[in-house]
């Protein structure tokens, strides 16, 4: 049997095998894609990074909101080895028992001792720093580090807002944002969100068969993050810190504004909480515990709370009939007590006269002259209608009726009334003078808020216009407010109209006026007091003020529910913060005190 | 005593010993990559599998110089006594053996092993080939055939109790060895019948069709049906075109073919789908592409190919490749070896192992056929069919084109006791061949 050819069949066997491979390598490795690709799949992971987001200071350059890091200590139970648990738990603090149940916590679902799970959370950097250098020593343990927003002040929290996991109704609406994704809730945090935020960048990442990332891959593809933009507040901390700690147990607001650039010098809603609270870990159940609080801290009651204006509102009636020309500042009204009640010893007040005095029929007499003119002779129904819609246009001027343009998210708007509104209520040609003559004192139907009425204080101050109240100076160190924030709004009110206001506010801080606790030595103060009916509950007190009388660098609403007369409660706050304000410094230490320890939280 | 007895340098074939050095290092090197931890990075780190495997490298190199010390008429007149040696290593592992994976196939020392499953072929390829070398052996003869089967299958069924299929599977090599010895030829293409009509056994036997007038039963009856109708077109071929006196003979060859391949074809079928256990099942399954129920079952082979797949034209690099360097194919320095080749040295990489094995694979028939004695022409044939079993399942296996079978490729896989057994192997073929020149057996 000739046996010779049957090598030649066994070599070719074996070089057909090694085509057939080669062949299917080169498939497998060159012409197919598929496996290349569900490769980088499983491999490559792409990694967002956070720039850090933006620091706010306040306008005199201290720290507001900054970032700090933090450590978690971290456990992968699979590279634990054995080790000295006394030595180590000296080391971390923490007791064996608290190790054991870490330790049993971090292998049982649902984790798994191929993921790491916090050990302990949120350590300072110098206490990391400690542990960190002895942490070699203990496979399986290691630091990952963490950002936490930190309000080094403990101040402004509504103000400043706070930052939280983006919601799935947010997710929604906002596509460059992922879930996990830190986003402002509230405050400067939200209005400037796009600032502060920054550029997110991606790196790429290998990640091994347990989807633990590892070693970084090349890089050519990485994205480098941009840091967020860092803002100067428009608050002064200082005064910010006096407001809040005035406004201790109390219910109230203090909105202070620099009138000539309506930038916001202090922002107090009381009772406050420190911002700190909602920052990490314990944000949800502090959130949900200040959310339950029945003296509503989170509400802010310098934005959102809506009042009936009260006796400050004749500053505005005061300047708009002045601009009308239906009165002079000579015109005097008499005090008839028939209609509408009065206090105090007057009887035919002129128009300075009848502000300090904050005569009620006077103003009625005021308004009626506004609405009732005879524009229309053939119907008093008709022509209160005319008369109403003027009023309207000169009151909204003032800002009321609108978020006045501000930066503060979420601000409620108030209501002017006018021939819309009252229709609504009464039928068209159903009301007339007589039925809406309450809003000739701020009563009735009429609705504003603090900030509203400090922007009121900013008009008279500058004496015809305001600019929009704002809560941030400086995009960038060194830079602008937003564009809107550098145009004035005019009232459409002559200057000279406010001659006689503004002396007639300065009698109300002083000898025998209503706020005359509030007069100081050095400055004068312009302002006016008001009291806010809330039956049958206490009435608000309400102070609105301005100084220096020539040159006003402070403008100002204060808030006190419950608390009774403007003139005792309202206008002492308003003063100390004035003198706080510019000179640094308190005089007047009684009423300091008297202040500090007055409580209306349970009225 | 002559002096052919020392041995003389210039016969041995450098260029085996070349190749034997390329592939050793250089599959240690893809132990080192695909075992590598940054922590620990010293190649002689006995924790890890690259430090061990130093040391088998060390070990097996002295083996090969001993081995090419020894008179190679030793390994023929030995041939017996190493083979019984195996052998009665084979036993006492089934006894004394440490179960590593459910198999009884290891002598443990510590976290050393040895593996004499590994070491078996060798005292197979020598008892082998004396056997076919010494007079009367003719494998016209069934008692040949017998003989010879029983010298391959008593160490085969030993290696089949631990259980180590795998190990099993590569002991079919030595039919390519009969086949060159005189073996009919019809083994050859029987086996390969066999296997395709198999396959098509095992696909169709997994499927159920809803017959007329039988219901649902099994796909393979469709096989069946196909059989019986080509059997009939063939009886109908033979009966109106062949010349009547080769006719009887035709018809005996189409009924015992058919009765054959029905009844190969059920028995599979029923093999596959009732007696295998699951996991076994579904390791065929995954090698034919087929819907596999639970999940994660074609894990391994996924990985494999797709980590083969990663490696692209050029391959990513000694360390860097992103699926060898992340541990996606489990244990990958054992049996998946190949990967790690093919990933990090890319198509180019893994061809060029490919040729280089089918190279030193041809080398060592052609080696073979130039001895003069029969005794070393055989056992050369062993060694290069040994070589190609393994390269065939092994690389098979990683790419997808055979079922996953934990066989090691040779020289690159991690273990010493495959190391030593395929070193030992070759070595003692290339003493037998610088001696080609003096004796005559």
């Amino acid at each position: 049997m000739n046996l010779d050819g049957r090598r030649i069949t066994i070599i070719l066997i074996v070089g057909v095998i090694g085509i057939i491979y080669a062949i299917r390598l080169l498939f497998l490795q060159v012409i197919n894609d598929e496996w290349k690709n569900q490769g980088v799949a499983l491999t490559e992971k792409e990694v967002i990074v956070y720039p850090s987001r933006g620091l706010i200071y306040d306008r005199k350059g201290r720290l507001l909101v900054t970032n700090q890091t933090v450590y978690d200590l971290m456990v992968l139970p699979k590279d634990v080895k054995p080790f000295d648990t006394l030595a180590f738990c000296k080391l971390v603090n923490l007791s064996i028992d608290e190790l054991r149940s870490g330790l049993l916590k971090a292998i049982s679902w649902p984790n798994v001792k191929y993921k790491p799970s916090p050990l302990i959370k949120q350590i300072t950097p110098p206490e990391y720093a400690r542990i960190s250098e002895e942490l070699y020593k203990y496979p399986g343990f290691f630091g990952t580090p963490r950002t936490l927003r930190i309000y080094p002040q403990s101040i402004g929290a509504l103000l400043l807002g706070d930052v939280a996991e983006i919601d799935k109704g947010e997710l929604e609406k906002k596509p460059d944002y992922r879930r996990g994704d830190y986003i402002g809730k509230s405050g400067i945090e939200k209005a400037y969100e796009n600032e502060l935020r920054g550029t997110r960048g991606v790196k790429y990442v290998f990640r091994d068969n347990l989807g633990i990332e590892r070693n970084v891959a090349e890089g050519k593809l990485d994205v480098a993050a941009v840091e967020g933009t860092d803002l100067i507040a428009t608050i002064d901390a200082e005064l910010q810190r006096f407001g809040e700690e005035l406004m201790v147990n109390k219910r109230g607001c203090i909105v202070a504004i620099e009138p000539k650039t309506g930038e916001i010098l202090a922002l107090v809603s009381a009772p406050t909480y420190d911002p700190n609270l909602l920052v990490g870990r314990a944000r949800g159940n502090n959130f949900r515990a200040l959310n339950l609080d029945k003296q509503k801290p989170l509400f802010n009651r310098a934005t959102q709370a809506q009042y009936r204006p009260g006796s400050i509102f004749k500053l505005a009636q005061s300047a708009t009939a002045l601009q009308l020309g239906i009165i002079t500042p000579q015109t005097r009204i008499v005090c008839n007590r028939g209609i509408i009640g009065c206090h105090g010893s007057h009887s035919n007040d002129d128009l300075e006269m009848a502000i300090v005095h904050s005569c009620n029929p006077y103003f009625r007499g005021v308004m009626q002259r506004v609405v009732e003119a005879d524009r229309d002779k053939t119907s008093r129904f008709k022509d209160a209608r005319i008369g109403l819609d003027i009023w309207q246009g000169y009151i909204k001027r003032f800002g009321f009726g609108s978020n006045l343009g501000t930066d503060i998210p979420n601000v409620k708007t108030g209501l002017v009334p006018g021939v819309a509104y009252y229709d609504k209520w009464y039928g068209e040609f159903q009301w007339a003078f007589s039925t809406i003559y309450s809003l000739s004192i701020g009563e009735g139907e009429m609705l504003v808020t603090p900030l509203q009425m400090a922007n009121m204080a900013c008009l008279i101050a500058n004496r015809g216009y305001f600019i929009s109240p704002h809560t941030v100076k400086q995009i960038g160190i060194g830079g602008r407010p937003r564009d809107e924030y550098l145009v004035r709004y005019d009232s459409g009110i002559d200057t000279a109209h406010f001659t006689t206001i503004i002396n007639a506010m300065e009698k109300v801080v002083g000898p025998g006026g209503t706020a005359g606790r509030a007069k100081l030595k050095d400055i004068v103060i312009c302002g006016k007091t008001g009291t806010v009916q809330n039956e049958p509950k206490e009435d608000h007190a309400v102070f609105v003020c301005f100084a220096p009388k020539d040159d006003p660098k402070i403008a100002m609403a204060v808030y006190v529910e419950n608390a009774g007369f403007g003139g005792t409660w309202a206008a002492p706050i308003a003063s100390m913060m004035i003198e706080k304000y510019l000179n640094d410094t308190v005089s007047n230490v009684s009423e300091k005190k008297r202040i500090l320890e007055a409580n209306f939280l349970d009225r | 005593m002559s002096n052919n007895q020392a041995i003389q340098l210039g016969r041995i074939d450098w260029v085996t010993v070349g190749l034997y050095l390329f592939f050793v290092f250089f599959g240690w090197m893809n132990i080192y990559s695909a075992a590598y931890d940054a922590s620990q990075p010293n190649l002689f780190d006995f924790d890890k599998e690259y430090g061990r495997q130093s040391l088998w490298i060390l070990i097996s190199f002295t083996l090969a110089v001993l081995t090419l010390l020894v008179e190679g008429d030793f390994f023929n007149k030995l041939a017996v006594f190493i083979y019984a040696f195996f052998v009665l290593l084979l036993m006492l592992v089934l006894v004394i053996g440490k179960e590593v994976n459910g198999a009884k196939a290891w002598f443990g020392v510590g976290s050393f092993g040895i593996q004499p499953s590994e070491f078996s072929k060798i005292g197979v390829g020598l008892l082998l080939s004396k056997y076919i070398s010494s007079t009367g052996a003719k494998f016209k003869n069934w008692k040949t055939r017998l003989i010879a089967a029983a010298i391959i299958g008593f160490p085969a069924c030993l290696i089949l109790l631990q259980p180590d299929v795998g190990s099993v599977l590569t002991f079919t090599a030595f039919i390519f060895v009969m086949y060159r010895e005189g073996l009919s030829g019809n083994v050859l293409i029987i086996g390969l019948g066999a296997i395709v009509f198999g396959v098509l056994s095992i696909i169709s036997g997994a499927t159920t069709i809803d017959f007329p007038f039988a219901g649902e039963q099994s796909g393979v009856w469709v096989l069946i049906i196909i059989v019986a109708i080509i059997s009939i077109l063939g009886w109908l071929f033979v009966k109106n075109f062949i010349v009547p006196r080769n006719r009887k003979t035709l018809y005996w060859i189409i009924a015992i073919s058919s009765v054959a391949s029905i009844a190969f074809s059920l028995s599979v079928s029923y093999i596959v789908e009732k007696v295998l256990e699951p996991h076994h099942r579904e390791r065929i399954y995954v090698m034919l592409s087929m819907p596999v129920e639970r999940e994660g079952a074609d894990y391994n082979s996924q990985m494999a190919k797709i980590t083969v797949g990663s490696g692209g034209f050029f391959g990513k690099g000694f360390l860097e490749g992103p699926m060898t360097q992340n541990n996606y194919v489990p244990e990958q320095w054992t049996d998946f070896i190949f990967s790690a080749v093919a990933e990090e040295w890319g198509f180019v990489g893994s061809v060029l192992v490919i040729g280089l094995f089918v190279y030193l694979i041809i080398r060592i028939i052609n080696m073979a056929e130039r001895q003069r004695s029969q005794f070393s022409r055989v056992y050369g044939y062993c060694v290069a069919s040994i070589f190609f079993l393994h390269l065939l399942i092994n690389v098979g296996m990683v790419i997808g084109l055979a079922p996953i079978i934990g066989i090691p490729l040779p020289f690159f896989s991690f273990g010493g006791s495959s190391l030593m057994g395929f070193t030992l192997l070759l070595f003692i073929f290339l003493r037998l061949d610088s001696e080609r020149l003096s004796i005559f057996r």
